[in-house]
């Protein structure tokens, strides 16, 4: 049984200008101690997932359906007192910028001290104690001074390894970092990456780990959800997605990613916006961007459906079988020459 | 810190030279013959002359204002009232507990009211407490205060019969005129229509803007944060939402009660308080440049030692700032 099981989930947004289809139908499920990179543009739904399983949108304004079980126990609408004894316990949550993260006003012992307390019946000084250990643990040099320090007296990429500790002290079995390196030096990206590659073999945890970087995706990640517009559009274990992605959003993605061998002048871009949840096209959501669309695509919603390797890989596109096969194949040799003509 | 205390002591200084000599200066264009004034109405001409000089009125101004410096650094005096030879000293000495009971009393009183309205407005948008919230604000907002303390002291005061109209009693038991009244009772009794006033105007601001910085760091990163870690919703508002929130409600705070103290001109003549801004309006219209000085040098005090607090404050609530 996997630790975490969504099953068809929708999020639903009530807003002035109208109702927000920000989740539309994911399925997709965590074993334990695995990692699953979740990529994706802003506004892909792919933060608003991973809130609504930890049960973090307002209620006032959200409408959800569907189903989350966790280790086995169905966790969408519980109570929030219930909730709360997940929250910070079970599943740690990391958010994108440490930097408006953490409360200026209180001292990062204090806000570790308060994760231990509101989970465990232990005395302050064991919590302190804590504390330092987990600060120690995330590699935080003079722990036992710095425990006292207020957050405006960290670095950007001390402030993620103290929002790592806090996720991390009550031992949690899922960890979700929601682009947890995006607002850091690509320097302070790598350690933070290994330390949490290295937390995760300690802890046994598993990760989920959102992002709109590939590179660390195929870093980290065993598998990989590919989300547009609300929806997985292509769902795979990571080394097949780089080997053999089968929709044209990905190829677009893993075409714009960065290389630094390649005698290519620019990057490839995926032209157009993003698409509106508020009013989303019809049929497939990537139709009004992709360069290979026809006229089914504006009509209807691909399914999720297998590819070569099977139920281990699947997506959502109208192209043919052999369509993809053949643009992938000239995508890669291009890819392919042009690193090699640099090399 | 020391650093800062320096700083603030030259700034009050300048600041004090700079409200002083304004006040000298207006009193010199405005044309006005306070010696008339203070004779009376039978006077000769020779009389006036007389009291001219004895008030050093027929000096040239700078040598008047250097008269007023030198009083305050050789006798600690801020002169003689041109009216009634009253120490200015003791005049605002009179006043100023009067205008202390209505500012303090009356922020205790719009506090109490802002705070719990606000936060539960900021936490239930578009609820009916947080429209009914806003009637009051736009009534606070709109209303003078002339308006609001008559309609007080006609329907509390007159109609129902339940507070005094007017009128002040000194807090400390026996103090003041023998036959006066006094004590804490009768002084609170006295007070409680004041306060009332100022509870409406200010309680609107108050209202409004806790509602807005309780909204602003509630949809802050660290509050999610904070919930993510398993915090109750109550303790996620006390703990993080409410110090972080309290920073810009300080600032205004303590502007409003260093302004306030320099004069609550309207309340206090709509409740016949005499205070600082009674006195004030007085003072003008009898050209008594002394108890006008007298009050805006108190006025100056309030205002500088109120931001020093707000300063103080700021630093200890928020980390981030140092006093240097």
């Amino acid at each position: 049984m996997a630790l975490l099981e969504v099953d068809d989930l929708v999020t639903r947004f009530r807003t002035d200008d109208g109702i927000v289809k920000a989740v539309s139908g994911v399925t997709f499920s965590l074993d334990r101690g695995k990692t699953l990179g979740v990529v994706g543009e802003s506004g892909s739904g792919k933060s608003v997932t991973f809130l609504t399983v930890m049960g973090l949108n307002d209620p006032r304004h959200t409408e959800t359906t569907g189903s989350v079980r966790f280790d086995g126990n169905e966790i969408l609408g519980l109570s929030t007192s219930q909730m709360r004894g997940i929250r910070g316990r079970r599943i740690g949550m990391i958010f994108q910028d440490p930097m408006t993260s953490l409360n200026p006003v209180k001292t990062i012992g204090w806000q570790l001290q308060e994760a231990v307390l509101l989970h465990n019946d232990v005395t302050k000084e064991e919590a302190r104690k804590r504390a330092i250990d987990i600060l120690k643990e995330v590699e935080i040099p003079r722990a036992d001074t710095r425990v006292d320090d207020y957050p405006h007296q960290f670095s950007g990429g001390m402030r993620q390894r103290v929002m790592i500790a806090m996720a991390l002290i009550n031992n949690p079995e899922v960890l979700i970092a929601d682009e947890p390196t995006t607002a850091l030096d690509v320097t302070t990206q790598a350690q933070i990456l290994r330390l949490m590659t290295k937390l995760q073999k300690e802890h046994e945890m598993a990760i989920v780990m959102i992002t709109h970087d590939l590179g660390v995706v195929a870093e980290l990640a065993d598998d990989v959800l590919v989300m547009y517009g609300g929806r997985i559009v292509e769902k795979s274990e990571v080394h097949d997605l780089f080997e053999k992605p089968e929709m044209p959003y990905t190829w677009g993605l893993l075409g714009s990613l960065p290389r630094l061998n390649t005698t290519a002048e620019r990057l490839e871009q995926i032209p157009g916006q993003p698409p509106s949840l508020l009013r989303p096209p019809r049929g497939c959501a990537f139709n009004p961007r992709c360069p290979y669309v026809f006229d089914r695509c504006r009509e209807e919603l691909p399914d999720l459906r297998a590819g070569a390797v099977g139920e281990g890989h699947t997506f959502r596109c109208h192209l043919a079988d052999e369509d993809r096969a053949r643009i992938w194949d000239a995508k890669k040799a291009a890819l392919e020459a042009a690193e090699g003509s640099a090399a | 810190m020391l650093y800062f205390l320096i700083r603030r002591f030259f700034w009050a200084i300048f600041l004090f030279f700079c409200a002083t000599v304004i006040t000298y200066i207006i009193f010199f264009v405005i044309p006005s013959d306070p010696a008339s004034i203070a004779c009376g109405t039978h006077c000769t001409p020779q009389q006036i002359v007389h009291i001219r000089h004895s008030l050093h009125l027929d000096l040239p101004i700078y040598q008047q204002y250097w008269l007023f410096l030198w009083n305050i650094i050789r006798h600690q005096s801020l002169g003689y009232s041109y009216v009634n030879g009253v120490s200015v000293r003791w005049i605002i000495g009179q006043d100023a507990p009067v205008t202390a009971s209505l500012v303090f009393g009356g922020a205790v009183f719009w506090l109490a009211i802002s705070i719990p309205i606000g936060i539960l407005s900021a936490l239930r948008p578009r609820s009916i407490l947080d429209r009914f919230g806003m009637i009051f604000v736009l009534i606070g907002i709109s209303a003078p205060a002339v308006w609001i303390g008559l309609i007080l002291a006609y329907v509390i005061g007159f109609k129902l019969g339940w507070t005094p109209i007017a009128g002040y009693c000194n807090l400390i038991p026996g103090s003041g005129v023998a036959g006066s009244c006094s004590g804490p009772a009768q002084w609170a009794y006295h007070m409680i229509l004041p306060w009332l006033t100022f509870m409406f105007l200010f309680a609107a601001l108050y209202v409004r803007l806790i509602r807005a910085t309780v909204m602003e760091t509630m949809s802050e990163d660290y509050v999610r944060t904070a919930r993510a870690k398993g915090a109750p919703g109550q303790r996620v508002l006390v703990q993080h939402v409410l110090r972080n929130s309290m920073l810009p409600v300080v600032t205004i705070l303590g502007m409003d009660i260093g302004l306030a103290l320099g004069g609550a001109v309207f309340t206090e003549t709509v409740f016949q308080l005499r205070g600082l801004g009674s006195e004030l309006i007085l003072s003008a219209n009898r050209d008594d440049l002394p108890v006008v000085v007298g009050v805006v040098v108190f006025a100056c005090i309030a205002v500088i030692v109120f931001n020093f607090i707000v300063d103080v404050a700021y630093a200890w609530l928020d980390p981030r700032i140092r006093l240097d």
